[in-house]
């Protein structure tokens, strides 16, 4: 992996016993077919959490039902005290409390990076436009693209366009990130790129739920990793151990895969 | 014993080889020729024959053209000034200029209020066409209906400042709500513009005279005038109509999507003659008892009807280009539904849609013409009711109905070209 | 979003209707329903008080009554004295012929002028676009009126045929007279037919074209198997063309087939086929315009199959003509059908103009003779507007049908 070799401390990361998302028993269904089973999993504030898992495990799913992206058919989901029901209040107050970064970006194309990162403070939070305007700089700044902002999406190369993702969200100060394969899309040499804004974002203390494969990142800033297969959670630990000392059969062969080389 | 052969293979270049110019057949005029039009035998015989015909066409088209009189009053005047050579009879567009393009009601000393409107069409027009215009300039243009509508019909300018403060007003409402909730903004504007209308009709009906040009009513419209005031009102109706048809059938309430649905399929699966039918002779059943619209609003009903459900499939596309992940996003920092669309999806989606929607407004201001199939004298119902009939231009075809391709051909293919630039502009935009 | 079950357990409130994602959908569906039951309810209303005054009722008994009038286009028999049901049909069937030959030839000129405009040639791909750019951008009505009036006012009468020294004269070896009562072409004859009836006589020669057709399609089969096991595809072109041609051409000279020609007896032509000046401009000028419309088609169609697609045919050796008929045509194809069966919906559609040149379609017989006589405006616009929304579904039928045989199959 592209990155700086030193893992960040552990100690400097501070996993605090507030709960921030609590996931009770829940399952989903796409018609017939059973995408999540019993899923239980909480995560406490100030955690990075790496989910891997084959393609088709449901991960992306899992972190998609989390903001309601997704709904889901059995048991509950609560965020941050809110306990995630068909409320459309409730829903929104969620939203806006759980940031989001997409595989392919999803910016949008016909606003300049600018106003991608003050649109939903403006139209959501309420936030005057000069106001927003200045949080939506500070965070392109911490991405460090501040010289980007009168641009177009389609101008910038992928790593900058997720760069400019992650700074969208950060606008929103919102208090979990989930990250659905963000470097998946991306070209080998921008992946470090967007590694070390999250890496920068973990060592500020902010909650992270992130589905990838970079097993690298997961080494470094992850306090836990699950493994996810066939809808279910099939091991989850720190990660020296998860790594050095998989329990499960799938585990090690998902392991040998993705490592073999 | 060495691999490489008895001559070295090592080689260095040291002086550059000056560019030359290729072999003399390779290039100039009969090189072009050989490569594009003779190239095979099959090639050449077409060449011949494709200049043959231009040749025949020309032969004719010329001596017709050049031949033309301007300055006779009838076509038997055109014969004599002509004494027998090929000609054509261009007085009847110089004798009739006036009813072609006003038809033959319209009073003539009023001519100028629809002629400044027309002017004025294309200032209202630019700033929506040319993003690079100051935005400055779409004030006039949201003035200008109001303001076409005095000109060309007249009376007192109260009614339509009434009509323009209901929607300013209207406008005023939904911003100061829009922050609560949308629907509720939305139900106040409407209440709001209502409102204004209604305390508004009093004013203007008891000062009828104020600032009041000469009325002129709507069945004295004629001309080209009626199919740029239908082809203009009705593209502009359609299109928000269009939005919400397309919204509509996009939706996830099954009960609106299939409203949209059938009225989409059905205005699309019947020819626009018979909508016109509809509007000239059933559609006074179903409206209100003792009301009487006149036949021109009829038609814009449902010329209006007809070209929105085009627009809603064209929107439809658009909306359905769009990658799944910007909803997605939308959703995710937490925008609501009309938020997500007014911001994220519909700007987007009706960029994509704009060579559609213009060919659907070209299409629609060539089908204006069909209104001369139920008695309006459009430019086409002009030449063949009043001046194909009369005495004096009984039997001028070519001349009317040439300058009426020519009029329509040229708007049409100015409108397609535009379209065109746009698309070709959009392509390179923020890329 | 919608239902997020589960902790179900707090009671029904009365916001729960705006803001719970479960019946928030069924609240506006409901407003909605609500909405458009007081139109209809309004606009029915009002139908029912201005008919009451106008003391009018809403029937379909005027069908069955004589229609009165005449028709100068008859498939089938009609008489002034027939319904006007047969009087719609009649015109059904006319609006049918027109639609059919405009689209046949609407098809052949947009497909060669969409080919040609793609030449190399440089003249002929400029007078291609200049075609298509001329058709395209007037009113298809100015179109008809046009060739209308070429084929009433510029063509000579009957009588300027007569004579010692005529001022016109037959084209085409003296069998097809160019009139301004319209074209006069010779006409089939059976001096020995099989059955009595001319009708079932024609269709003894489509049947036999139908079994030419599955012969065809036989041998090609065969030809296709022997490729398959042989290696080697045998030329069977002058096969095909036997199966084709032989048994239609033993069926016609067994039912004896002779040309009637037309020839001038009185004030005008008689014998052989009569085709209409109005049937003329509204075939014709239907079919270079929408010609115009498919010629686009045709060439989008073509410059969207990128140039990979050729260039990996001829990297694995095939020739050009296979090149074209193996891995460009069946692409270009997918992309060309739909909006090809689209514009056959216009023609059928714009057929209805031909109310313009008094062509008596079924928009001339049901809505304009028959409305006008009978008053029955609202019965009538409602059958005429059934009879197009029917042909619109069947056509949007085949399409879809169409659409998924051809799918790409991806993930």
């Amino acid at each position: 992996m592209a990155m700086t070799e030193e893992a960040i401390e552990p100690a400097a990361l501070t996993v605090s016993d507030e709960v921030a998302v609590e996931i009770r028993n829940m399952n989903k269904w796409y018609g017939s077919f059973h995408v999540l089973r019993d899923i239980d999993l909480t995560v406490y504030r100030g955690e990075r959490i790496v989910i891997c898992g084959p393609s088709g495990s449901g991960k992306s799913t899992l972190i998609r039902c989390i903001n309601a992206l997704e709904e889901h058919q059995k048991g509950s989901i609560t965020v941050d005290g809110t306990l995630l029901s068909s409320d459309i209040k409730n829903i929104d107050t969620i939203r806006s409390e759980v940031g989001m970064v997409f595989q392919h970006f999803n910016l949008f194309p016909h606003l300049t990076i600018l106003e991608n990162c003050t649109l939903a403070p403006m139209w959501v939070r309420k936030i005057p436009k000069k106001e927003a305007e200045e949080t939506a700089m500070h965070f392109l700044e911490k991405v460090k693209i501040p010289e980007q902002a009168g641009k177009y999406p389609g101008q910038l190369s992928g790593g900058q366009q997720q760069r400019v993702a992650i700074a969208r969200s950060l606008c929103m100060r919102p208090r979990i990130m989930l990250f659905d394969e963000p470097t998946s899309a991306l070209d080998p040499e921008m992946i470090s790129e967007v590694l070390d804004t999250m890496i920068e974002l973990a060592e500020e203390g902010m909650t992270m739920l992130c589905v990838t494969h970079e097993m690298g990142f997961a080494r470094k800033v992850a306090n836990r990793v699950i493994f996810m297969d066939a809808g279910q959670i099939v091991e989850q630990n720190e990660p020296e151990e998860f790594f050095q000392n998989p329990k499960s059969d799938r585990t090690k062969l998902f392991l040998s895969q993705i490592l073999g080389h | 014993m060495s691999d490489t052969p008895a001559q070295s293979v090592a080689f260095v270049r040291e002086t550059q080889i000056p560019p030359s110019p290729p072999p003399a057949s390779e290039s100039g005029a009969l090189k072009w020729a050989r490569d594009n039009l003779f190239s095979t035998p099959l090639n050449g015989i077409m060449t011949i024959v494709a200049l043959f015909l231009i040749w025949r066409l020309l032969d004719f088209a010329v001596p017709w053209i050049a031949n033309g009189v301007w300055n006779s009053d009838s076509l038997a005047g055109c014969r004599e000034a002509l004494d027998g050579a090929v000609g054509a009879c261009f007085s009847v567009l110089t004798e009739r200029w006036n009813q072609l393009l006003f038809g033959f009601k319209y009073p003539s000393e009023l001519y100028w209020r629809p002629s400044l409107a027309f002017i004025l069409l294309f200032v209202a027009a630019a700033p929506v066409l040319f993003s690079m215009l100051p935005r400055r300039l779409l004030y006039f243009t949201g003035i200008y209906p109001f303001l076409a509508y005095w000109l060309i019909w007249g009376g007192t300018i109260l009614i339509p400042i009434v009509a323009l403060l209901g929607f300013v007003v209207g406008y005023f409402v939904f911003r100061s709500l829009e922050a609560k909730s949308f629907a509720g903004a939305m139900g106040g504007a409407v209440v709001g513009a209502i409102a204004t209308w209604w305390i508004g009709g009093f004013v203007s009906e008891a000062a009828a005279s104020v600032l009041a040009f000469e009325p002129v009513a709507s069945r004295d419209l004629g001309g080209f005038m009626l199919n740029m005031i239908l082809g203009t009102v009705c593209v502009s109706l359609s299109l928000p109509l269009g939005i919400v048809l397309a919204l509509g059938r996009q939706s996830d309430l099954p009960i609106i999507k299939f409203i949209c649905v059938i009225f989409i399929e059905f205005v699309r699966g019947v020819p626009l003659i018979t909508l016109l039918f509809v509007a000239n002779v059933v559609l006074a059943y179903f409206l209100p008892p003792g009301t009487n619209f006149d036949l021109i609003l009829r038609v814009i009903i449902m010329i209006t009807m007809f070209s929105a459900a085009y627009i809603a499939e064209v929107i439809r596309g658009g909306l359905a280009a769009l990658p799944r992940g910007q909803y997605e996003a939308a959703d995710s920092l937490g925008l609501d539904y009309p938020q997500a669309m007014r911001l994220i999806i519909l700007p987007q989606a009706l960029k994509i849609s704009i060579p559609g929607i213009v060919n659907v407004a070209v299409g629609l201001f060539k089908d204006t013409t069909l209104v001369s199939v139920i008695s309006m004298f459009d430019l086409v119902g002009m030449i063949r009711g009043p001046i194909l009939a009369s005495t004096e231009w009984n039997g001028v075809y070519w001349e009317l109905f040439s300058f009426a391709a020519l009029l329509f051909f040229v708007v049409c293919y100015g409108i397609s070209q535009y379209s065109q630039w746009l698309e070709r502009q959009l392509q390179t935009d923020h890329r | 979003m919608s239902t997020l079950a589960d902790p179900p357990s707090e009671s029904f409130r009365l916001s729960m209707l705006l803001n719970d994602t479960r019946y928030r959908s069924l609240t506006f569906q409901f407003i909605a329903l609500m909405l458009l039951v007081a139109a209809i309810a309004y606009l029915g209303s009002n139908l029912v008080s201005n008919l009451r005054a106008a003391g009018l009722n809403i029937s379909f008994d005027f069908l069955r009554d004589p229609a009165g009038y005449d028709i100068n286009q008859r498939p089938i028999e009609y008489t002034s004295q027939s319904t006007h049901l047969r009087a719609s049909i009649v015109g059904i069937l006319n609006t049918l012929i027109v639609a059919f030959l405009a689209c046949i030839t609407a098809t052949l000129f947009g497909v060669l002028a969409g080919v040609l405009r793609l030449s190399n040639n440089w003249i002929i791909a400029r007078l291609m676009s200049v075609y298509v750019e001329a058709f395209r951008n007037v009113p298809v009505l100015i179109w008809i009126i046009i060739i209308f009036s070429i084929m009433t006012v510029s063509l000579p009468g009957p009588r300027e045929f007569r004579g010692e020294n005529p001022t016109a004269s037959m084209a085409f070896f003296e069998s097809v007279a160019f009139t301004n009562r319209g074209v006069f072409i010779p006409g089939p004859n059976f001096t020995n037919p099989l059955f009595a009836s001319a009708g079932l006589n024609w269709l003894l020669v489509l049947a036999v074209l139908v079994a030419s057709w599955f012969g065809a399609r036989m041998l090609a089969k065969w030809a296709t198997d022997r490729h398959e096991a042989t290696g080697i595809r045998p030329t069977t072109w002058y096969y095909s063309l036997a199966i084709w041609v032989v048994p239609v051409a033993a069926l016609l000279s067994l039912m004896g087939l002779t040309w009637e020609y037309p020839e001038l007896r009185g004030f005008n032509f008689q014998g052989g086929i009569q085709i209409r000046g109005s049937l003329i401009a509204l075939w014709f000028a239907l079919a270079i315009y929408t010609g115009a419309f498919i010629a686009e088609n045709v060439r989008a169609g073509i410059q969207a199959i990128p140039k990979g697609q050729t260039e990996a045919a001829a990297s694995l050796g095939l020739r050009p003509n296979r090149i074209m008929s193996l891995v460009v045509l069946p692409q270009a194809l997918r992309v060309i059908i739909p909006p090809l069966i689209s514009q056959y919906l216009n023609i059928t559609k714009n057929s209805s103009l031909a109310i313009a040149v008094g062509y008596m379609d079924v928009t001339g017989t049901l809505g304009g003779i028959t409305l006008n006589q009978t008053g029955r405006a609202i019965e009538a616009i409602l059958l005429l507007m059934l009879f197009y929304l029917v042909i619109s579904l069947s056509i949007s039928a085949v399409m879809n049908v169409y659409n998924n045989a051809v799918k790409l199959k991806e993930r």
